[in-house]
């Protein structure tokens, strides 16, 4: 059995909360990102570029040692999501405790990229889970990634409890228990592909 | 004072405890598999009794994406199948363009397709030399294989301009000549990568905690290899010696695999993890001797042309062809069916993981489930390579 938990809120009172206050949460969050890399596809190597030696996001506070969804801050979605897996990926979403934030790293996972007319492919991950940084590239930058985690802080520092989102949001208990792989038509997340020309109509 | 020993009967009945199997669900997204396979373990305790490889969670479906685009377009999605071995990728898809128009593609091209080729072998196997021994619990090695790793991109991108995604191929040749000076940096990135590589072999060479994880552990045997079309590094571990670069040569190697050149086919008869392994790390050796000769060579050519001049509109001669080259996970083949349009009627991609993950569920059967992180690791694959 599965209960719904209401999510915690400050009351009518956060408006006022005092700025120091905000100033330290949100410096707080802004240096401990921990980080779940949704790897996907080429983009992911990137991802792991930029964890190593040379690029080395650790420095600005963005760990890559989370266990799993459960135990991270900003998930990086990074590569092709497919139908397929779209919903993993929400389900894996739903899993993260808030606050949460996203990346989404590269073409692929903000339009579509080159896969932008496949059957297969979700144009972006958007369309499934909300996105704080866009990154563009195919694949991105290691550099990339790190202006995106930049900007990502800049957007955690501004942030006021009653300007986010995440105060509003409800979180179902069957979010985070449903299969994670549906039968197509049973509310899997299908997004409408314009036909590809069949061949005879084609010159 | 002695007690009389007492007995504890555990489990009435016929001789035991009743077990039940378990189905273990091991992805779509798990660290173990870089990317998203997932595999359907019936376990039997701690035994694998039956595995099964389940695809498709990154189909993007590129075979029916390049029936609709032009002969250029279509580089762009080829080399995005196997994202380690890009360049690779693409020296099929413009030798089969090339082979059904007839054209021929001057030397220099020939000769930097080499350089870069190996280049991207080189790449794509320090990928693996540093993520297999962090699925087994080394993290230093991917750190050293990184840093490699960066220098060789960084010659890459110069040429190239892309750090995974080189797109320089094009049909006729290349898009650019070489910058001026590229040879020479290019030479002392090979000599600097081969000085520091002992660092990254230390690790992994006489470890005996990789030993102990990978030596006797998923032996796969000839027979299985050529049942299932295994291919590569993977089936030349296991003892088969075939190397499309030397069987079936094609840009520069086959004065590369000559009676002079410095290619050799790497095997190891052993055919378990530790033997794929040595492989790919002897592999690394054998392709910066190529690239350092192919740079000798492109040396000594004289200067000209890079590509051949393309019409505007690009068609390909009714017919159909199949080519097929030793990418750096096994051998890759496009076969190609024009009807004299621009754009290909069907382009099939042969990709050599999805054959080296099916035989997956043939290995892992029998092995303890501790071992199934050490033999997925091995099997060097690439998910978009499985799934296209």
């Amino acid at each position: 059995m599965t209960v719904d938990l209401p999510t915690p809120r400050v009351g009518p009172l956060q408006d006022a909360a005092p700025k120091p206050m905000r100033l330290v949460l949100n410096w707080g969050r802004r240096y401990s990102l921990w980080v779940f890399n949704f790897g996907l596809a080429c983009c992911a190597i990137e991802f792991i570029a930029a964890s190593m030696a040379r690029h080395d996001f650790i420095r600005l506070g963005v760990i890559p040692f989370a266990p799993g969804p459960r135990q991270a801050d900003l998930m990086v979605v990074s590569g092709t999501v497919t139908d397929k897996m779209a919903p993993a990926v929400r389900r894996l979403y739903d899993q993260m405790p808030e606050p949460k934030y996203v990346i989404s790293f590269g073409a692929c996972s903000n339009s579509g990229g080159p896969y932008w007319d496949s059957y297969a492919v979700t144009k972006g991950v958007d369309q499934l889970i909300p996105v704080d940084v866009y990154v563009p590239g195919c694949p991105p930058r290691p550099e990339a990634l790190l202006h995106g985690i930049l900007r990502l802080q800049d957007k955690i520092a501004a942030e006021q409890l009653s300007t986010r989102s995440y105060a509003d949001r409800r979180r179902l208990a069957g979010a985070v228990t449903r299969p994670a792989v549906q039968e197509p038509g049973a509310g899997a997340t299908r997004v409408p592909v314009a036909p590809v020309a069949p061949r005879e109509a084609r010159s | 004072m002695t007690q009389a020993p007492r007995e504890l009967t555990v489990g009435v009945g016929a001789g035991g405890l009743a077990t039940a199997d378990m189905v273990l669900n091991i992805g779509p997204q798990h660290p173990a598999t870089h990317g998203v396979l997932r595999l359907r373990i019936t376990l039997d305790g701690e035994r694998v009794l039956k595995a099964e490889p389940i695809v498709g969670y990154m189909h993007r479906g590129a075979e029916k994406l390049f029936e609709v685009r032009d002969y250029r377009q279509i580089l762009v999605l080829a080399n995005r199948h196997d994202w380690l071995s890009a360049f690779s990728n693409e020296i099929g898809l413009v030798l089969a363009v090339e082979r059904m128009l007839g054209m021929d593609v001057p030397e220099r091209a020939t000769w930097t397709r080499t350089l870069m080729a190996e280049l991207n072998r080189v790449l794509n196997h320090l990928m693996f030399l540093g993520s297999y021994p962090l699925e087994l619990g080394a993290i230093t090695p991917i750190f050293y294989a990184f840093r490699e790793r960066e220098d060789l991109q960084a010659v890459m991108e110069e040429i190239s301009g892309g750090r995974m995604h080189y797109m320089f191929n094009r049909v006729g040749g290349l898009r650019d000549d070489l910058p001026s000076g590229w040879l020479g940096r290019v030479e002392a990135t090979i000599a600097q990568v081969r000085r520091r590589l002992p660092d990254l072999e230390s690790l992994i060479v006489g470890n005996e905690i990789l030993h102990a994880r990978t030596r006797g552990v998923g032996v796969l045997d000839v027979g299985v290899v050529t049942s299932y079309g295994v291919s590569g590094p993977i089936a030349r571990a296991s003892g088969l010696d075939i190397d499309l670069r030397r069987d079936q040569p094609y840009l520069a190697y086959d004065e590369v695999f000559g009676a002079d050149g410095p290619g050799r086919v790497v095997t190891r008869t052993g055919g378990d993890c530790q033997a794929r392994l040595e492989v790919l790390l002897e592999q690394v050796h054998v392709s910066l001797d190529i690239a350092e000769y192919c740079v000798q060579r492109l040396g000594s050519l004289e200067r000209g042309p890079v590509n051949v001049k393309l019409p505007k509109v690009l068609k390909v001669p009714e017919g159909a062809d199949y080519v097929a080259t030793e990418n750096p996970l096994g051998m890759n083949g496009y076969y190609l069916v024009s009807r004299g349009e621009k754009t290909p009627w069907r382009l099939k991609l042969r990709s050599a993981s999805f054959n080296n993950v099916a035989v997956l569920g043939e290995l892992l059967e029998g092995t303890l489930l501790a071992d199934m992180v050490a033999i997925l690791g091995s099997m060097f694959f690439v998910v978009g390579d499985i799934d296209k």
